[in-house]
């Protein structure tokens, strides 16, 4: 893989008993924005610091740029990193900081001092580097930080939950900075968060992580629509999981038996998966369809028929909780943009609801 | 927007003067009052006006004022000399106080917090082991027919014993020796408010690790090493007891002067010169520290780098250069080092820097645990080594009346001080930070001047003051002047707690009905119970050491025991004083054990 930037081979990181990072193979192309996602204590943040050479693996192989890096210090590694808190030097001004790597290349001062200016010019401050970091705000601090890491033209810039401790106005917007330049120098970027929708919105890939290993690696679209297990469908966007039995399979499509009641059909992604098997039915809140009439029509997927327990107006989204029949059961969360016919539905009402097939996936339980 | 409904509004009610509006008023004066005014007071009478009474006799004799005292003081080759090697002495101490402390601090400030303690534990142990009886150990260490001669001819190296004992370089061993553990702390403070990924950032960015620690760490760690040079300068120039001890007529240092003024020649007026001179000094010193750092650091707070001026801009740019320097060549030493796979750069010099701390160490504990086999010695004297073992060095203090008295004399006055300086510091810590008073720094100024001002001056002035009104040589007199210096540390410590109190706590009490006094009693003291607990020992620990004041106030048969021991050892040398120390040397580890386990109690809750 010549287009391979970052090749991560069986690393692995254990803090006495506990498994930090199990072995793992990650591979980042040039000029992509991948993320690392996942819970608190998922291993994503070990991984970066592996990369960046601020921790050891116990074992295992990183190539940068085809480069076994793996035992090298931080400083030979040709890696740019923002930290959570920017990590501004507080004693430079912000010029000096953004200059501060360029010396460390032993770039001529001339030269330094256009590049610091075409850095500051690149995240719209140029007015700020006479100024110390501790006058400027989160945001603007946030911005100089990445100038820091633009300036010298890593090849890899690792990101750790860079907007972690800015409000959600200002994270919004600095997303939008972060990959207008992302497109506009084509770095890599390994880019951490725990916030999936801020993942979705700005990877290339995601990289989902549990427990110290990967979930799943894919497109957004690929985590979203196609969950290879319980927990992504539960981590990325909101999901219904209902208990359901293939009774049959053809290609991509499994019939199935909704707890015992309902029959219906599903979209299938995993081969494992065929008659007899118990999985997952996952339906998002957005994708069900509420009728009037217990009854229901079938538009192809299945149909259910719940009593609703709770309605809440979340503003363009109206959620209603139900309880499907079979007392035993989770209760369901259904979704739909807020309109007057949303208002006629009363608490303990029995509704219908539906279901593409194509919204529908089976996974292995 | 609706007009008419603005207008609607009825006016706001007048702001009456009805009788409960003018208590209100009164109120909100008096609680901070109530508050700060038992902590003024006792600094404007025990410090204020001493010291005030003291520097008017240098001016003014029976007839009117006269310079004659100052006239005299520069007159005389003899105290101009004196006070240049005060300055000499205090100077080095400093540099070797701050050199040998700065790499302890830096490395108990980058380990975790069980192994941090555990170095602490050393640390502290000699900050608050005596000067006495670290400066004794020194005498037994190096004397004549001391432990290093002994050795050193015990293995032949030399044929006579070295004079290593009364001359500069011992003075300078000793004083670096009491004074580095204050270095340490003070920049320890500092150290561990440095972030941490601001090193790792720099790495990250392509800085070899000597680079960081010199264009990063260093620069940040500088106002610690600024505050801790000053709190070493200004105690150093203050101190008596290692110069008197180690030092020899050449060595003779200010406060020395006061002291033979004041007990042998009764010269009030030349004491009250020197003292002038002596602040004169401390304050000059205090003024150029707050001009280049900022007093704030003093307490904790960050520096407040000011930008620099045209002027500051090519002394930035010199010591800038340095830096650079500095880090390429420790980059091409470390280089130099044989690099192992599997490890970060960067192990290899800690390893280095265990060494030398341990070493460093070693330096500060050892001489007061010399003590220990020394004070079960058999034979007659103290000699190296030590034969046999024996109690009878023990047996003496439990059947010298002098000791024993001295012991319940200390305790008493202890304990009375810890009281007293909770009762008055307390409060004004609590007024300190959550008043929102003007003119609080100000406050904290003068709340901190008992530190500030050379505890000599503040002994000569309180025993001018006692002798007047007939207090010198009582306990009550003690607590009093015992307070003035202790309770700073105590409003010190208790606004450092009450920082980290989150304060919704008492708004949560009071939202469910608890009235103020309730919820200081129920909520806000048991949570604070660790705190107030060791700023009390911190209060008990400074009286029960305290020499300077006692030297002058307690005379005769009831003495305390620092006093008792200077006596004895300023006399002879004898074993007793090594059985002596031992115990104090026991004790004060009892106190930092209790004291480490209080606060780990409070971090628990």
């Amino acid at each position: 893989m010549s287009a391979s930037n970052l090749q991560i081979t069986g690393l692995s990181k254990r803090y006495g008993d506990f498994v930090a990072l199990a072995p793992t193979d990650l591979d980042v192309a040039k000029g992509e924005f991948l993320t690392l996602l996942g819970p608190s204590g998922s291993g994503k943040t070990t991984l970066l610091s592996l990369i960046a050479g601020l921790a050891q693996p116990d074992a295992g192989q990183i190539h940068i740029n085809g480069v076994d890096v793996t035992w090298g210090a931080p400083y030979e590694r040709d890696i740019g990193m923002v930290f959570q808190n920017y990590a501004l030097f507080p004693h430079m001004t912000v010029a000096q900081n953004i200059a501060f790597p360029l010396q460390m290349r032993k770039t001529d001062a001339k030269a330094a001092r256009d590049k610091v200016m075409q850095a500051l010019e690149m995240v719209h401050l140029p007015h700020v580097a006479d100024r110390y970091p501790r006058e400027l705000s989160g945001g603007q601090q946030q911005r100089i930080a990445l100038a820091r890491c633009m300036v010298y033209r890593p090849s890899i810039i690792l990101m750790d939950e860079p907007l972690g401790a800015l409000d959600k106005k200002l994270r919004d917007h600095m997303q939008l900075e972060i990959k207008r330049i992302h497109r506009d120098l084509g770095t890599t970027i390994v880019y951490v968060t725990h916030d999936q929708e801020e993942a979705m919105t700005m990877s290339d890939r995601i990289c989902l992580m549990n427990a110290g290993a990967i979930a799943q690696l894919g497109t957004p679209a690929d985590l979203y629509f196609r969950p290879k297990s319980v927990f992504v469908a539960d981590f990325l966007g909101e999901s219904n999981l209902l208990d359901a039995v293939v009774t049959g399979r053809t290609g991509d499509q499994v019939q199935i038996s909704l707890q015992g009641i309902e029959q219906g059909r599903a979209m299938v992604y995993d081969p494992v998966i065929a008659d007899g098997k118990p999985v997952k039915l996952m339906l998002r809140p957005q994708n069900l369809k509420v009728h009037e009439d217990a009854g229901g029509r079938s538009d192809g997927g299945g149909t259910l028929s719940a009593k609703l327990t709770d309605i809440m107006v979340t503003g363009s989204m109206t959620r209603l909780y139900l309880q499907p029949h079979k007392s035993d059961a989770a209760p369901l969360v259904a979704a739909f943009p807020t309109n007057r016919l949303g208002s006629q539905y009363e608490v303990g009402q029995t509704l219908g609801l539906s279901w593409l097939a194509a919204d529908a996936v089976a996974i292995a339980d | 927007m609706n007009h008419s409904a603005l207008t609607a509004q009825p006016p706001h009610p007048a702001p009456a003067t009805t009788p409960s509006a003018r208590r209100q008023r009164w109120r909100a004066w008096l609680r901070p009052g109530a508050k700060g005014a038992p902590l003024v007071v006792l600094l404007l009478v025990m410090l204020v006006y001493p010291v005030g009474q003291l520097l008017l006799l240098s001016v003014h004799n029976g007839n009117g004022f006269t310079l004659i005292e100052y006239k005299r003081l520069f007159a005389s080759p003899v105290y101009v000399d004196v006070l240049l090697i005060t300055l000499k002495v205090s100077l080095w101490t400093t540099f070797f106080s701050v050199l040998t402390g700065y790499p302890i601090a830096y490395l108990i400030s980058s380990l975790t917090r069980e192994r941090k303690n555990r170095l602490l534990f050393w640390v502290l142990l000699s900050f608050w082991t005596s000067f006495l009886v670290r400066t004794f150990a020194w005498v037994v260490l190096l004397g004549r027919n001391g432990v290093i001669n002994k050795i050193l001819l015990g293995l032949g190296i030399i044929d006579q014993p070295l004079s290593l004992l009364y001359n500069f370089s011992s003075v300078i061993v000793g004083m670096v020796h009491a004074l580095m553990p204050l270095a340490v702390l003070t920049m320890l403070s500092v150290m561990e408010n440095i972030d941490r990924r601001l090193p790792s950032a720099a790495a990250t960015l392509g800085a070899r690790p000597g680079t960081v620690f010199w264009k990063v760490y260093f620069p940040l760690s500088l106002p610690g090493v600024a505050a801790g040079a000053l709190m070493v300068f200004v105690t150093a120039i203050g101190f008596f007891i290692t110069p008197t001890l180690l030092g020899g007529r050449h060595q003779t240092m200010i406060t020395q002067l006061i002291i033979d003024q004041v007990m042998q020649a009764l010269n009030w007026g030349f004491a009250g010169a020197i003292s002038v001179l002596l602040l004169a000094v401390v304050l000059v010193v205090f003024l150029v520290y707050d001009r280049l750092v900022g007093l704030s650091t003093m307490t904790g707070g960050s520096s407040t780098a000011r930008k620099p001026g045209r002027s500051g801009q090519l002394s930035r740019q010199l010591g800038d250069a340095v830096l650079t320097c500095l880090g390429a060549v420790t980059d091409a030493l470390i280089s130099l080092l044989p690099r192992r796979r599997k490890r970060a750069a960067g192990n290899g010099e800690s390893l280095v820097l265990r060494a030398v701390v341990i070493l460093l160490l070693v330096f500060l504990s050892a001489p007061a645990f010399l003590m220990i086999p020394l004070s079960f010695d058999a034979g007659s004297g103290l000699a190296w080594p030590p034969h046999g073992f024996s109690l009878q060095w023990y047996q003496q203090i439990v059947d010298s009346p002098l000791w024993m008295q001295a012991l319940t004399r200390s305790m008493l006055v202890g304990i009375g001080t810890g009281i007293l300086s909770m009762l008055i510091g307390t409060p004004a810590a609590f007024l300190l930070v959550r008043g929102g008073m003007r003119g609080k720094a100000a406050m904290l100024a003068f709340v901190l001047a008992p530190i500030v001002v050379p505890r000599m001056i503040i002994a000569v002035g309180v025993f001018y003051f006692f002798a007047k009104i007939g207090l010198v040589g009582s306990s009550l007199g003690l607590v009093l002047a015992h307070t003035t210096v202790a309770v700073p540390y105590v409003v010190i410590t208790m606004m450092a707690v009450l920082r980290n109190y989150d304060t919704r706590l008492d708004q949560a009490a009071h939202s469910m009905g608890a009235r103020p006094w309730a919820t200081l009693r129920r909520v806000t003291f048991p949570i604070l119970g660790a705190g107030l607990m060791s700023s009390f020992l911190f209060a008990f620990a400074t009286s029960f050491d305290e020499l300077t004041i006692a030297l002058f106030t307690s005379g005769g048969v009831s003495t305390t025991l620092p006093k008792q021991f200077w006596d004895e050892i300023t006399m002879q040398i004898s074993p007793v004083i090594a059985a002596v120390s031992t115990c104090l040397f026991v004790f004060i580890a009892a106190l930092i054990w209790v004291a480490d386990r209080l606060r780990r109690r409070s971090l628990a809750s």
